[in-house]
């Protein structure tokens, strides 16, 4: 027979309080890449040709770099929200499941940095 | 920590198209995951120079690769559409069964005709390229 109370079984085992927050985070962000997304593949589309000259210049205009910027972290933001819901699912056990999350972000923040400091330095006219 | 029910209870559903729709949405999101990195990837190849940029592309232009560009555009459409009709579902609409059902096929038709017209559009661009 445990000695702990009813109360205290159930205490600190419930919602973190952070599934809303999760939830329109990950919708906003939805909302968001819906025109950021057909803007990105459009302009992949119209680009012509992947060279190095013409995808500079692409990437040099104001418009497209800031809207290349917001594409690459929105985008990423979103991506973590979601492959976070996965692990949630399928990874079970504590350690192993603590640190695919951290993984996960780290690689995330990784990718949104690297995307951003990508474009800026191609903007600013910094590429070789 | 007392255990606790564990979401997908994958054997307890019988199987409906609907839940193919549902999960697909979870693959393209995991596709399209990695296509960020692709994506990322080309970019810092670009911002490293020319030199850079074209020793990446003899990596991103593979005959393979070719078949996961083709499979991440599949995907960004289904994910699209399949997105938008969640963003419905979030206002409450279109929850009920036989509408579910409706909306399941309108997705997969949508996507097919958004992925074929990205083809071609693929296809003519690259017939235009030198």
């Amino acid at each position: 027979m445990s000695l702990r109370s009813p109360l205290g079984k159930v205490l600190g085992v419930g919602s973190a309080k952070q599934g809303v927050q999760h939830w329109w985070l990950q919708r906003l962000t939805a909302v968001a890449l819906v025109p950021l997304s057909i803007w990105f593949v459009a302009s992949l589309l119209s680009l012509g040709s992947f060279d190095h000259a013409t995808v500079v210049a692409w990437m040099s205009g104001s418009w497209t770099a800031l809207l290349l910027i917001l594409f690459v972290l929105v985008a990423a933001w979103h991506s973590q929200l979601g492959v976070r819901v996965v692990v949630e699912d399928y990874v079970h056990g504590a350690a192993a499941r603590t640190v695919t999350l951290v993984s996960v972000l780290f690689a995330h923040t990784l990718i949104a940095a690297a995307g951003v400091f990508a474009v800026l330095k191609v903007a600013f006219g910094a590429a070789p | 920590m007392p255990p606790r029910p564990l979401s997908p209870h994958l054997s307890v559903y019988k199987f409906k198209y609907t839940l193919t729709t549902s999960i697909l949405n979870r693959f393209t999101a995991v596709a399209l995951s990695v296509g960020l990195l692709l994506l990322v990837y080309w970019l810092m190849a670009v911002a490293g120079g020319a030199h850079a940029q074209a020793r990446a592309a003899r990596l991103l232009s593979g005959p393979l690769v070719k078949l996961v560009y083709a499979a991440l555009i599949m995907a960004f459409c289904y994910h699209l559409i399949a997105g938008i009709r969640h963003l419905v579902w979030d206002t409450g609409r279109g929850l009920e069964r036989a509408q579910a059902q409706r909306s399941a096929w309108l997705v997969v038709a949508l996507s097919i005709a958004l992925t074929l017209l990205i083809g071609y559009c693929a296809w003519l661009a690259g017939a235009r390229a030198p």
